[in-house]
């Protein structure tokens, strides 16, 4: 080892990985904008995304050209964009607890998300699909405030913190229940069980600017302070006699991903299982250290979701199954992979 | 660099665990803080380190209120080593040694060849640098507290704090830890249970009683027969076998 381990051979192939996964990326998303109901070549959509770009003014079919531009490429970018997010976020919380379940949902941010969505869809609070957005987004953040105070501020320990999540969660998943159960018809239910589990359709360009936004800032922020987050690794003491004002550390990366999930949930439903999974595959190929795990967090998760998106779409012709089904599907699997390879060696 | 603490009171809820403590350490000493379970050596200990604020009093490091001392600027000074700190994580040896560079560096900066100089220095004070690349989870109870030590060397500090460093260490390795520290050149505040390990390797030790300081001295001074009987509720024959001011206790059954 050298002294250049970090900045240079080490970030050389950290380098080499991003810039093969950033090329794994764009090639499904383009897949992810060539197929579906309507099918169309892939050397159709290169020139209709770059003729959307201003890049060159090629003669293709109109429909062709909006259907790739104004309805699918957004779709696509957008499940990048979220599962990048979401596994940025399981990854600053499996630091911050010190748990290995730690996920974007811990803190009772998708349940929270999801009483406000149920209240707009039920009773009907507000109406139309921008205040199912905002309602979501309200209970998100009500959820995370109720967290935050049953943990002093986050100055308490991790395993309090995830107590109050859990607590936050079952109060929400509760209000959920009852609201769906005293006042919704059997169409509701339906429309509520649907939107849970999580759904790219409806979503454009607005929707990615907003979330391009929150998760790049998310991610600047994370990245800001990864240094921080390494030092967590053997407790908040140690990372507190290592300079780190833990609180405020752990106040900020709370609400920085509270912000981030609550933005993600209120646009495309609570999508499980990426924000749990992708940080522990990342780890196993960049190691621990957060300044190279948050980028390759970002970068597999946003692969992860374009192909799951992909995946909802092909595996039931004529009919677009729930992501969260498909992370699930996957994910599932996966996660029994780790548990059975870090099963006590006895 | 010197360490003085006065009047420090600290407590939780009613109970109060510290109380009144005054205590001063002289640059490149070694002190012994000992005393019964639950006497307030750890607690103590964490207040001499700035990790927790005292209720009342204070504590100066060359004559400045640690206090006033931003949190990342004290870590450039002191470091504290844990008792069993651990971790599922998955790191190696080095990259537990490089987090001690962690207040030296700011969140841009690069990796430089003082933080490597550092690094590499701590790692052959503990003699582990031979294995700098092996796993955390396959080291010994030992080595990881030597890498612990390790990591505190890589701060730089000029003091250091130890909570009982040689717990679930078998003799060997506890006189090794305790030898390494005392040689290094550092002023160094060390929480331990075996008394004759504390007279060994001490300049002067602490007693705690319920928070109360109730000896302070040399360990020929402080290690009485009355003293252990009092306080350890041991009956015990101290000798000074080779009159080297370091007495040896042998505790008696009845």
């Amino acid at each position: 080892m050298t002294p250049s381990d970090e900045t240079g051979s080490g970030a050389g192939w950290l380098a080499l990985f991003l810039v093969l996964v950033l090329a794994v990326l764009a090639f499904a998303v383009a897949l992810a904008t060539a197929i579906g109901d309507y099918s169309i070549g892939l050397r159709t959509v290169t020139l209709a995304i770059t003729n959307g770009l201003g890049l060159t003014g090629a003669d293709i079919p109109p429909i062709e050209e909006s259907v790739v531009w104004d309805l699918r490429l957004s779709r696509a970018l957008v499940a990048a964009l979220a599962g990048a997010g979401l596994a940025i976020c399981g990854a600053i919380l499996q630091a911050l607890l010190r748990n290995a379940l730690a996920e974007p949902f811990v803190l009772g941010v998708s349940a929270g998300a999801s009483t406000g969505a149920v209240c707009v869809i039920v009773l009907g609070i507000g109406a139309g699909s921008l205040s199912l957005s905002a309602g979501a987004f309200a209970g998100a953040f009500a959820a995370f405030a109720l967290v935050a105070i049953l943990s002093n501020g986050a100055t308490s320990g991790p395993n309090h913190t995830i107590l109050a999540g859990v607590a936050a969660s079952q109060l929400f998943n509760a209000l959920t229940s009852y609201v769906v159960t005293t006042s919704g018809n059997a169409q509701q239910a339906r429309d509520v069980m649907f939107w849970l589990l999580g759904s790219f359709g409806g979503v454009r360009w607005p929707d990615f600017q907003l979330l391009c936004a929150v998760v790049i800032c998310g991610l600047a922020i994370c990245l800001w302070m990864a240094r921080a987050l390494d030092a967590f690794t053997f407790g908040d003491e140690d990372a507190a006699a290592l300079g780190v004002p833990v609180a405020r550390i752990r106040l900020i990366l709370f609400a920085v991903t509270a912000m981030m999930t609550a933005t993600i949930v209120s646009m495309v439903g609570s999508i499980g299982f990426v924000g749990l999974v992708v940080p522990h595959a990342a780890r196993h190929v960049v190691g621990p250290l957060h300044l190279r795990l948050l980028p390759a967090c970002a970068a597999v998760g946003a692969v992860f979701m374009v192909l799951a998106d992909i995946a909802s779409r092909v595996i039931v012709a004529q009919q677009t199954i729930p992501i969260g089904v498909v992370t699930a599907l996957v994910g599932v699997p996966f996660f029994a992979i780790i548990l059975y390879r870090s099963r006590p060696q006895t | 660099m010197s360490v003085v603490a006065s009047n420090l009171v600290w407590g939780v809820r009613r109970k109060r665990i510290v109380s009144d403590v005054s205590l001063s350490v002289a640059q490149g000493e070694t002190l012994g803080l000992i005393g019964p379970n639950g006497s307030g050596k750890s607690s103590l200990l964490r207040l001499l380190a700035g990790l927790r604020r005292p209720q009342s009093g204070r504590v100066e490091i060359s004559g400045q209120d640690i206090a006033q001392i931003p949190r990342r600027a004290l870590a450039r000074q002191l470091a504290f080593v844990q008792q069993n700190a651990a971790t599922d994580t998955n790191v190696s040896v080095r990259d537990v040694v490089r987090l001690g560079r962690t207040p030296h560096r700011s969140a841009l900066s690069g990796w430089s060849a003082a933080d490597e100089l550092a690094v590499a220095s701590a790692l052959e004070r503990v003699d582990m640098t031979d294995r700098r690349a092996q796993p955390w989870q396959t080291l010994s109870g030992g080595e990881r507290q030597r890498v612990h030590i390790a990591r505190a060397l890589a701060q730089s500090p000029r003091v250091m704090f130890l909570d009982e460093p040689t717990n679930h260490l078998d003799i060997h390795h506890q006189i090794e830890i305790l030898r390494m520290v005392r040689d290094l050149d550092l002023t160094s505040i060390v929480a331990l249970h075996d008394l004759n390990l504390a007279a060994l390797f001490c300049d002067r030790i602490a007693v705690l009683q319920n928070g109360v300081l109730v000896a302070f001295g040399r360990p020929a001074e402080v290690l009485t027969q009355p003293l252990l009987r009092d306080i350890f509720r041991v009956q015990a024959e101290v000798s000074d076998i080779d009159q080297t001011g370091r007495p040896h206790i042998r505790f008696m059954t009845g």
